[in-house]
């Protein structure tokens, strides 16, 4: 697991049923793209988070690939309908085979 | 501090960015592989993305962009002067509440960045936008 | 409309290239900062009466563009407050010989709403002018019995976003009489002293040329208010010494170091130069 990375997630806590509500989510992580070389001339390897996706009470909102020419603590915003209450579900896929996750409810009134 | 030639560059149209452009055909067609890819070659509409983009980037390190192709199943994101054209997917679920997504992105250069949306009737769109990247005064 | 944002930035470039040309001065644009809706800062002011080459103070946010200042309008487009978060649960954490945290004395970090705007300050326990990044280091050793952080390292810093943070939206009024007066009139000095191979001061870039455009940059008055910066350059908090260090470098000069007697008088007299702008910071550069 890549040290320092660490998920923000923002999103309303209620929704009437039915309402699109905007979602933004951040992390921190270096994004080293694998383009740069280290002082001695060698290739700094590839190590990016490669897919984000966002579904709530089980169903996809949003599924997302990336690649190196992400920014560096990725950034997304996106929309989402929320048909009841129920939570969201944020996974954030490492290179090196770690996925971070961050949930978040919403009470649909 | 005099007009340099950075400065003639930024100055001059959108025409002249262009045809400076123009000496980099790998890229572009290191791209339009890419693209044949997910179109299989079909052919490209145009009109029904939006895609928000600055007109002059303040540090290429981190671009912001918006997309939005209302009945869109899937966006996907080139930037055309990158050592790899490839930036990211977008593929809507079913809870997605538009086909829309901002993200920041890494620009090396002055550059086009390209959007493909797959329609839901199977077609494909574009889009592109130039963006002019610029470096700070002193790399301070 | 993001059409006519565009015109505008085509246009205040245009001019500010014009400016070069001509030699005039090319004026920073005219939006206003209002964060999360509702702290609203003072980018513009009249300068404090001790500066004589300028009229108005600027926050370095007028001089960015629309984009990079759309990042400091919402603090979750801010990618400062992961950082901000981080050094919350630093505050809470008790750590050290003595077992204490941040809030063991402070209590919540709210409490610190202000202490951002008036360092650095004279220090009577100290028997000089300290910045905050000091003071921090002093709770550190003196009351946590803890290891004190690197002056401007990712711990420290973070730490100071979170206490500027609180403040922010307040004006910066440090003072520069009494026992300070002398450290702030050694700041001074190096403000206008020209250093490096190109033989540069700091007042000649963001004294004589703010407005201007240094090659594609547009110079900004250099204010520290909004200091730490998250900067889209290196993507990470900068803290203000390092930044210092970062310009000296540029005019090619053996640069002090940060916490430095010199750059904490800087600090102090730059600090001065902002009296008046609201604390800003984490803000969001290029």
């Amino acid at each position: 697991m890549a040290s320092g990375v660490k998920p923000r997630v923002k999103v309303p806590k209620t929704a009437s049923a039915g309402e699109t509500i905007e979602i933004k989510t951040l992390i921190s992580h270096t994004m080293e793209s694998g383009q740069r070389k280290d002082s001695d001339g060698n290739v700094i390897p590839r190590s990016i988070i490669n897919r984000f996706t966002a579904e709530f009470n089980g169903q996809n909102v949003i599924d997302v690939t990336l690649e190196p020419a992400i920014s560096t603590n990725p950034y997304f915003q996106f929309e989402a309908i929320v048909p009841e209450t129920g939570e969201f579900l944020f996974k954030w896929y490492d290179d090196d085979g770690s996925v971070y996750e961050e949930t978040k409810a919403v009470t649909v009134s | 501090m005099k007009l340099t030639r950075r400065n003639l560059l930024i100055t001059s149209s959108a025409g002249m960015a262009a045809l400076a452009m123009g000496s980099l055909p790998a890229f572009a067609s290191l791209t339009d592989d890419e693209i044949a890819k997910i179109t299989g070659g079909a052919e490209l509409g145009e009109g029904a993305i939006t895609l928000d983009a600055p007109e002059i980037a303040e540090n290429g390190n981190t671009v912001p962009i918006g997309v939005s192709a209302p009945g869109a199943v899937s966006i996907v994101l080139f930037a055309d002067g990158n050592p790899v054209p490839n930036v990211a997917t977008f593929k809507f679920g079913p809870l997605s509440g538009s086909r829309t997504a901002s993200t920041r992105i890494r620009l090396a250069r002055t550059q086009n960045v390209i959007a493909i949306a797959e329609m839901e009737d199977g077609s494909f769109q574009k889009a592109s936008a130039n963006i002019k990247v610029t470096i700070g005064g002193c790399g301070g | 409309m993001r059409r006519k944002d565009r015109m505008r930035n085509q246009v205040a470039l245009g001019l500010a290239i014009s400016a070069l040309a001509f030699g005039a001065s090319a004026e920073p644009d005219d939006d206003r900062l209002v964060v999360n809706g509702e702290i609203e800062m003072v980018t513009e002011t009249a300068a404090p009466e001790h500066m004589e080459g300028v009229k108005t103070i600027y926050s370095g946010w007028r001089f960015r563009s629309d984009e990079t200042q759309a990042f400091q309008i919402d603090d979750f487009d801010n990618p400062s407050m992961i950082w901000v978060e981080t050094a919350q649960e630093v505050w809470e954490t008790p750590e050290g010989a003595a077992d204490k945290s941040c809030s063991s004395c402070h209590e919540g970090v709210e409490s610190m709403a202000g202490i951002k705007a008036v360092y650095p300050k004279w220090s009577d326990a100290a028997g000089k002018v300290v910045t905050l990044e000091q003071q921090v280091n002093n709770c550190r050793e003196e009351r946590m019995e803890a290891e004190a952080w690197k002056y401007d390292g990712g711990d420290m810093t973070n730490m100071i976003a979170l206490l500027a943070s609180v403040s922010r939206g307040m004006p910066v009024n440090v003072a520069i009489d009494g026992p300070a007066q002398s450290t702030w009139e050694q700041g001074k000095d190096i403000y206008y002293t020209r250093f490096g191979q190109l033989e540069m001061s700091c007042a000649n870039c963001h004294e004589d040329n703010y407005g201007n455009m240094i090659r594609a940059d547009h110079l900004s008055q250099g204010q520290i208010n909004g200091f730490p910066t998250y900067r889209l350059k290196n993507t990470k908090l900068n803290a203000v010494h390092a930044r210092f260090k970062g310009c000296v470098r540029d005019t090619r000069a053996e640069t002090f170091k940060p916490g430095s007697p010199e750059f904490v008088a800087l600090e102090l007299y730059v600090a001065s130069r902002g009296n008046g702008l609201s604390v800003e910071g984490p803000s969001v550069r290029n």
